[in-house]
């Protein structure tokens, strides 16, 4: 089946409006995805008809709410091949997710000389949680390189995953080159090593079929958000025994049995990580934004984001002065690129002014920008609903940069 | 287009291009690092400053076309004046940035300053202009923290 991108493009409100004065070019979707109809929908009739707390009332429609939020927890779990529902912990975002396992972990396994090991391409929140977790207990961090095309070494991988490594936390797509790292393989090795492996999702889950049984990791996390869902919702998904070797992230109601002043006892997973009133319309739309996506194919959807970046690729090699930052065997259509003799703010700024919206600046990843000897890229992101136009206009604009900085 | 060209006036293309006083002079007795956390323009500002009066000003770093400028122009500008002048010079510049962009530029005083006027239209791009008066501000006061734009 092949994506009808203009039908697509239809769905999104978003992209009917203009931006300063001109059609808008959306080729950010890697930092916030926008919206289908669909989604927006389906949180506003969840409001106006089903809509009450979750996992309390004896009422009808607290059950009908109740009902819906973990119909969308086995969706999930469907959608991304987890064995069981109960494996799927609702979070605010990949950010949480990350944070949850790792305060957890700092909590039950991480001590004095043990190491955590992540890579050079890393978003900041899959860095920073590690680096607190590794002060806390005396544990320390340690890095696995990128080569110039933005690729991991993998030897280092291989000589780094030690009888110390308590995890390894890795990208399975990064934001800011668009490798599409071999997850398989490396958890697959890290499993040799009797190393669990946690892979960041969120750029890879809206671009492509993500099967956890095939990858086999023990901890996957993604956002709503740049999955074409609301905002404020996100997946921790854990192996079941993973899950319940961790401890709870926070305390509070429905993520207990019972409370007594002298002790409390917890609920089993995932409901003893989801303490307090979740983002139940969130998860809503999270729901319609799977829905959505599989309806489409997501097959489908990375055909043609793969055909774009193709295109793209072409069209910018075509322009001069340009250098892509970013050129790993296997990519997602993220495309970081310098032009020479302008700085990134400047084209980012330029391009606005034209309608198209691109992410200027480190990504959340300022190590891979020190990695390059750059502070700074222009990065188009391309999604389900960009087309061919969408690049043509990206390189019309930065020719008119060029025209100004000439 | 016309914001385009507000923006990106000549005066600022060429500052950009070539930018006066980037340097790290051996005499200077004041410095201070500016960074502004959202784009990861940094800049490090250098001054001589003898009996109240900054006799020598440079700075390096990397950034953006107008936080190029702006360092370049701000060190031109604040050459051979009093400390206390700069003071005002830096709440001029500043006025100009936050004010509504359409409202008539209140630049006097700023001379050639006054190209950044443009920068208005661009709320984003405010900060990059006014990094390299937030660092100079922090050199004069000898804050031992890099100044931000935040």
């Amino acid at each position: 089946m092949r994506l009808d991108a203009e039908r697509v493009r239809a769905d999104f409100p978003i992209l009917g409006t203009n931006a300063r004065g001109k059609p808008l070019v959306f080729l950010d979707s890697a930092a916030s995805a926008q919206k289908p109809r669909a989604v927006l929908d389906a949180m506003q009739r969840f409001y106006e008809t089903s809509y009450a707390n979750v996992h309390r009332g004896v009422y009808e429609l607290s059950e009908r709410a109740t009902q819906a939020f973990e119909g969308v927890r086995s969706q999930v779990a469907r959608f991304i091949g987890a064995a069981e529902a109960r494996e799927i912990v609702f979070v605010r975002g990949t950010t949480e997710a990350i944070n949850l396992v790792a305060h957890g972990l700092a909590r039950t396994t991480l001590g004095p000389g043990d190491e955590v090991l992540i890579t050079a391409m890393e978003h900041h929140s899959n860095i920073v949680p590690w680096q607190m977790a590794c002060a806390e207990r005396g544990a320390r961090l340690r890095v696995v390189g990128i080569d110039d095309r933005g690729d991991l070494v993998l030897p280092e991988l291989d000589k780094l995953l030690g009888p110390r490594t308590k995890l390894l936390a890795l990208t399975h797509v990064s934001n800011a080159l668009g490798t599409v790292n071999p997850v398989r393989e490396i958890v697959k090795l890290a499993h040799e090593r009797g190393v669990p492996v946690l892979l960041d999702g969120a750029q890879a889950v809206p671009h492509q079929r993500v099967d956890l049984q095939e990858l086999g990791c023990d901890f996957y996390a993604f956002s709503s958000h740049k999955l074409f869902g609301p905002t404020g919702v996100g997946v921790l998904y854990g192996r079941a025994d993973r899950l319940e070797a961790l401890p709870p992230y926070q305390g509070g109601g429905d993520m207990i049995l019972s409370v007594r002043f002298e002790a409390s006892t917890y609920q089993g997973i995932p409901y003893k990580f989801e303490a307090g009133t979740p983002d139940i319309a969130g998860v809503i739309g999270l729901g319609a934004a799977i829905d959505y996506v599989s309806r489409l194919g997501l097959d489908a959807i990375a055909a043609h984001e793969h055909e774009l970046l193709g295109y793209a690729n072409e069209s910018l090699s075509r322009v001069p002065g340009l250098r892509l930052i970013g050129t790993a065997r296997e990519k997602v259509a993220v495309i970081s690129f310098v032009l020479e003799g302008i700085h990134a703010h400047d084209v980012g700024t330029i391009l606005d002014q034209h309608g198209v919206a691109v992410r200027t600046g480190h990504h959340c990843a300022q190590p891979v920008m020190e990695r390059y000897g750059i502070p700074a890229t222009v990065r188009a992101s391309f999604a389900l609903y960009n087309t061919r136009a969408d690049v043509d206009a990206l390189v019309r604009g930065l020719n008119k940069a060029r025209e100004v900085f000439a | 287009m016309s914001d385009l060209r507000e923006l990106y006036q000549s005066v600022i293309l060429d500052h950009n291009k070539a930018p006066r006083n980037f340097r790290r002079p051996a005499a200077a007795n004041r410095s201070a690092e500016g960074y502004n956390p959202l784009c990861g323009d940094q800049l490090s500002v250098f001054l001589t400053v003898e009996d109240g009066v900054v006799k020598d000003a440079a700075f390096e770093g990397s950034g953006c076309a107008i936080s190029t400028a702006s360092a370049s122009l701000m060190t031109e500008g604040v050459k051979g004046r009093r400390v206390e002048d700069i003071e005002k010079m830096f709440e001029s510049f500043h006025r100009l940035m936050t004010s509504n962009p359409s409202s008539p530029a209140e630049d006097e005083g700023l001379g050639k300053l006054a190209v950044f006027g443009g920068v208005r239209e661009f709320p984003v791009r405010v900060k990059c202009a006014t990094l390299a008066w937030h660092t100079l501000r922090a050199a004069l006061h000898g804050s031992a923290a890099p100044a931000t734009t935040e």
